[in-house]
């Protein structure tokens, strides 16, 4: 059978089985739309838990940022994952026991301030739109080099799909949904790297193979990596290259935004049970760690994969002629994600450092003038199978892991956005009479309403839809996750202390980000280099968050300290979420 | 109930319970994983060293031990204070 008429089938029969299960999981009250009634098994929350974050960034990009940097990028291994212990530990339980519906609300209910709900809303609505764009933009891209269909029409197909279930379902639609593309992403994403692990290790299981021997030299993989790409000039795979500060720094922002993400957070609040929650966040930890154990095997395999692919006899020796490149090679040349340009025209393909100074004199020594090959590492994973020779039917299903990978994370975006809107702003500022009914649909069109932005936002990124991992980690980790922890350790922060830590945290996080990439990420309009000789401290704007969720801690409970303390009926609250009894009772409304 | 004995003493284990996960989580992570790195090197693991592993292996299968453990001592917890749910 043709790979395309294999895509097609493959695709079409996963979208098939969202529309069903849309069909069937409809949504009938506005606790169905919001938080699927509270009725979802902990291991079935954790699953979809992990759908819902792990998104095209993880499936895509994730292993190529590891792979082509090495050791250095492992920020983003132990960042999105050590995000879930501050969730499980510091957040989850609580946030369930309280009981409502959104992040916002938490934060107004217990800063006793409409404020700082609008404040939290703000933030939510900023971070998850841009978060958002990735997505769709990262839909179009599959769609196009897997279903040869414009990269619109691939992104409407998408969108119609979220459109379908998340309208019509909710938070109970996208649970299901979520759950059946937890299992075609994890599918897709093992499955060519299990194959690729035995056919270089012997070993069946990616996390064991990248620490064994490489059958073909019988030296450890990881040296036999050091070894090969050292000969081309490169950085040392396993070597530390970077400012330690600043790695420690990015690592933690990352967790904390993590664990500050509403679109997250809000899965904990479909549980029954605080209980629940503590073990719900394990079992989204499990599912995620499938990939995220699995992501870093992939990419030092596909990495010495590369090397071997262009240096067939090693790295001093000729390299590929650009005739007898392979297959996969020609097909993503087309997409104009692997670039070849012949600089010192003897036909064969050079890959290696050429901004190395101390290996431009071997480089000189072969006759190369530049490195020949660009590949963008975003290729990585789903060119894999084909690097790999793998049966059409892994290709096929690699690009619905993909599909799945962007949807799930955009309807779980998309849910948070809208639940904002209808509950937070529409209920809880505009009209607060509003009948339950009235909320439903008021949510169901914020959703559609949401889904039509997005989809014209992925059809024009604005120039930042790049920079979004910044954003949307740096508010969260600045702005969120902060306020809804001192909510719940502290008695004593009150309104006006949440509010100007809140703010405090996203401006300063917001300048230095903007400081480096310009404002509004317009290009030419930032007023420091974005280069790490002018960052501040050595710290990137990437790391800032973590410092911005301090000085949100700091000012807050300076000001709280100078003010009176809160209300003796906040105070009270506080004292009913830190005890799980009586969860049942908060979900009523 | 915010005067309880019990709840007191139920929050103040919570907190220590917390407080001991999150040195462990952060000494596999930013400890052995970036700082202490170099501590560690002279300890081979599948061709490199015991920092690597840490950094993009072990960390994470110790992230998933304490999140279980917690859940397992809290749920326990809460019933020795019989603030559990019904």
């Amino acid at each position: 059978m043709e790979q395309y008429t294999l895509n097609l089938l493959i695709v079409g029969a996963s979208f098939a089985l969202y529309i069903g299960i849309a069909v069937w999981a409809r949504a009938g009250s506005t606790s169905e739309f919001y938080a699927a009634s509270r009725g979802v098994h902990p291991v079935t929350n954790g699953m979809a838990t992990a759908a819902d974050w792990m998104s095209a960034a993880s499936f895509i990009s994730m292993a190529g940022l590891i792979a082509f940097t090495g050791y250095d990028n492992s920020s983003f291994l132990m960042g999105w994952t050590g995000g879930y212990v501050l969730l499980a530990l510091l957040l989850a339980p609580y946030l369930r026991k309280f009981g409502k519906f959104t992040v916002p609300e938490f934060i107004g209910d217990r800063f006793y301030s409409p404020t700082a709900r609008l404040v939290a809303v703000a933030c939510l609505i900023i971070a998850s739109i841009t978060y958002v764009i990735g997505q769709m933009t990262g839909v179009g891209v599959a769609f196009s080099r897997f279903l040869e269909v414009d990269k619109e029409i691939g992104l409407f197909i998408g969108a119609g799909i979220v459109f379908f279930y998340a309208v019509l379902g909710g938070m109970k639609g996208i649970t299901y949904t979520q759950v059946a593309q937890y299992c075609v992403l994890i599918l897709a994403y093992t499955v060519p790297a299990i194959f690729i692990s035995l056919q270089l290790t012997g070993m069946a299981l990616p996390p064991l193979g990248l620490f064994s021997e490489h059958v073909a030299s019988g030296v450890p993989l990881l040296e036999k990596l050091d070894q090969v790409i050292a000969d081309l000039g490169f950085n040392s795979y396993t070597g530390h290259h970077t400012n330690t500060f600043n790695m420690v720094l990015f690592t933690l922002s990352l967790m904390i935004g993590t664990a500050g993400l509403p679109h997250v957070i809000i899965r904990f609040f479909t549980v029954p049970k605080v209980a629940d929650a503590r073990w719900s966040a394990g079992w989204a930890l499990v599912f995620i760690a499938l990939l995220y154990l699995t992501a870093p095997a992939v990419g030092a395999m596909a990495r010495l994969n590369l090397v071997d692919t262009i240096y067939p006899n090693g790295p001093t020796q000729d390299s590929l002629a650009y005739d007898e490149r392979p297959d996969w090679m020609k097909n993503w040349e087309v997409t104009g994600l692997l670039k070849f340009e012949d600089k010192n025209g003897d036909g064969r393909i050079q890959f290696y450092n050429d901004k190395s100074e101390s290996f431009a004199a071997t480089a000189a020594a072969n006759g190369w003038q530049g490195s020949e090959l660009n590949v963008n590492r975003d290729i990585l994973v789903l060119a894999n199978p084909e690097i790999a020779q793998l049966p059409g039917w892994v290709i096929a299903l690699v690009a619905a892991g993909g599909l799945a990978a962007a949807l799930s994370t955009a309807a779980g975006l998309l849910l948070a956005i809208s639940s904002a809107v209808s509950h937070d702003l529409i209920k809880g500022a505009i009209n607060p009479k509003i009948s339950e009914k009235g909320e439903l649909l008021a949510a169901r069109i914020a959703m559609a309403v949401a889904i039509v932005v997005a989809t014209y936002l992925g059809l024009n990124p604005p120039g930042f839809a790049a920079q979004t991992v910044a954003l949307a980690f740096g508010l969260a980790a600045a702005s969120i996750f902060p306020a809804l922890m001192m909510g719940i350790f502290s008695k004593r922060v009150n309104n006006k202390g949440a509010v100007a830590g809140m703010l405090a945290g996203l401006i300063f996080t917001l300048v230095y980000i903007f400081s480096y990439k310009g404002w509004l990420f317009i290009p030419g309009t930032n007023f420091l280099a974005d280069t790490p000789e002018n960052w501040i401290f050595g710290i990137s704007p990437l790391s800032i968050g973590a410092i911005g969720a301090m000085l949100n801690f700091a000012v807050a409970i300076g000001i709280s300290r100078m003010t009176d303390e809160p209300p003796q009926e906040i105070q009270d609250l506080v004292e009913s979420i830190r005890i799980p009894r009586g969860a049942g009772a908060a979900t009523t409304h | 109930m915010s005067d309880k004995p019990s709840n007191n003493v139920y929050w103040a284990t919570n907190i220590r319970i917390v407080t001991v996960c999150l040195i462990i989580w952060a000494l596999v992570s930013f400890g052995f994983g970036i700082v202490l790195r170099p501590l560690l090197s002279g300890i081979s693991v599948g061709g490199t060293d015991l920092g690597f592993w840490f950094a993009q292996q072990g960390s994470i299968l110790v992230f998933l031990a304490l999140i279980f453990f917690y859940a397992f001592r809290m749920n326990r917890l809460d019933r020795e204070h019989g603030v559990d749910e019904e």
